[in-house]
């Protein structure tokens, strides 16, 4: 397995956002689904070590995830949010931030292609990207690591359809080439079906059900 | 520079007649500040009252160890002070206590190495005060900005952390705008001094009959030395607070959420 939860828990004031959640997401594209509020958020900030259960283990490729380094971690496992938080400055400058942080070369062009935007994008102020831009600014961005490991939240939301079938089709690419594996948040049981092999439902802070595609959204 | 003159209580009196007159604009215009004006000219009236006398016992005991002892209290009552304006930041006494403590000690340092004033009382205490007081509102001022942009900033922080930043460089451009907003203030009133107001200390020396020649050279000294002052608090109070939003892992704390 990729990822394995067990047991995990996570309150946040009076709210239990994470209820003894076990879970496995193996090696490849794995979709989170459920409705708002339903922890699929949250449960992808710890995949990334933006936030520590209060209770559980959860484990990356066999290894508890606090034994890792969480800045080389990160490096390995991108997590792309679901609202666009571009640095201020170019896009170029963006992707050449987050290229530093790994310890890689500065591709802005072949970064920018991946992501499905035109390499003249480099040059470009984020604060004048519409927001289906700028969140594929943020995926060549995370693209500048190498990662191993995409986390995406809710890609799509705020996209029409022309704009959401672009970016899946651009996800389904990078599987394809790059091999990596992404795991997707989404409300969307339909885009699950469209990228994810594998399946994970939630419900009020709860895994309903976790399998292959086929099985869970039969 | 040691002229004096003598004010009587009765000058004081009746300087009351401006507080009347804010009092009365409040209430004919309905600020609702009257209550505050009352508590300010009274809480003034005993607070410098007070640090006279103390002052005075300090300046005829003239021994540096008072002199520490009265900065020290104004450094602890002024990382109180500037605490209660900055809420948002998690544990921000101990950054603006050492950052009073650091900008006051640098500060009166450097004026009596450099030979600009005596290390005596007569020198240290109102130089101490001006400084110590003009560092706590520039420590407050930068850590209110900063609480405020770490809660708006929030998404952009850690997506930045998302990528294997540390918390340093992902707090960077918020601690700068931060650290911005503590010294402007005294930037720009620098910037105008002589043209639109004329400050204090100048004042209160052409009022107390001295040269204007030596009222302007005491007053530059001064605002160069509150600039350095200013500079040194916000920066420490800034470069000490910002960890406070984030665990030993470089996550944000979930309190900012």
């Amino acid at each position: 397995m990729l990822f394995e939860l067990r047991d995990v828990c996570l309150t946040r004031g009076e709210r239990r956002v994470l209820d003894s959640v076990d879970v496995g997401i193996p090696v490849g594209a794995a979709a989170i689904v459920g409705p708002s509020g339903a922890g699929k958020s949250t449960l992808l900030r710890l995949l990334d070590r933006l936030a520590d259960p209060d209770a559980g283990t959860v484990a990356y490729r066999g290894r508890p995830l606090d034994s890792y380094d969480p800045l080389a971690l990160r490096r390995e496992v991108a997590l792309v949010p679901q609202l666009p938080a571009l640095l201020e400055g170019t896009v170029e400058s963006n992707v050449a931030f987050a290229a530093r942080l790994a310890g890689k070369e500065a591709e802005a062009g072949r970064c920018l292609r991946l992501a499905g935007l035109d390499p003249e994008f480099a040059r470009r102020d984020v604060a004048k990207l519409s927001v289906g831009e700028q969140q594929r600014a943020m995926l060549a961005r995370a693209l500048a690591q190498e990662p191993a490991v995409l986390l995406l939240d809710e890609p799509t939301s705020a996209l029409d359809h022309a704009a959401r079938d672009a970016i899946e089709a651009t996800l389904a690419r990078l599987r394809r080439e790059l091999q990596i594996s992404l795991v997707i948040v989404s409300h969307d049981p339909e885009q699950a079906r469209r990228l994810g092999a594998w399946v994970v439902r939630m419900e009020e802070g709860r895994v309903t059900e976790a399998g292959p595609v086929a099985e869970v959204l039969a | 520079m040691s002229t004096s003159i003598h004010v009587s209580a009765g000058q004081v009196a009746a300087s009351l007649a401006l507080v009347a007159l804010a009092a009365a604009v409040s209430f004919w215009r309905k600020a609702d500040l009257e209550r505050d004006i009352g508590v300010a000219t009274l809480r003034s009236f005993v607070q410098l009252t007070a640090i006279g006398y103390a002052i005075k016992l300090i300046f005829e005991a003239d021994t540096l160890w008072l002199v520490f002892a009265l900065l020290s209290v104004m450094v602890v009552f002024g990382a109180l002070t500037a605490r209660g304006r900055a809420k948002k930041v998690p544990d921000s006494f101990w950054p603006l206590l050492i950052a009073l403590a650091i900008a006051g000690a640098t500060t009166l340092g450097l004026v009596v190495a450099l030979g600009i004033f005596e290390a005596t009382p007569r020198y240290l205490v109102p130089v101490g005060g001006m400084v110590i007081g003009n560092a706590m509102t520039a420590s407050a001022v930068a850590l209110n900005r900063l609480g405020d942009e770490m809660t708006d900033s929030r998404a952009r922080i850690e997506a930045t952390l998302a990528l294997g930043a540390t918390a340093r460089e992902a707090a960077q451009p918020t601690v700068r705008r931060a650290l911005r907003s503590g010294m402007i203030t005294l930037v720009d009133s620098t910037k105008t001094t002589g043209l639109i107001f004329f400050p204090g200390t100048m004042v209160g020396m052409l009022l107390a009959g001295a040269n204007p020649t030596d009222a302007v050279r005491l007053q530059l000294i001064l605002l160069y030395a509150l600039l350095g002052s200013v500079a040194i608090s916000a920066l420490v109070a800034t470069t000490l607070a910002y960890r406070n939003f984030f665990t030993q892992a470089q996550q944000l704390l979930d309190s900012t959420e």
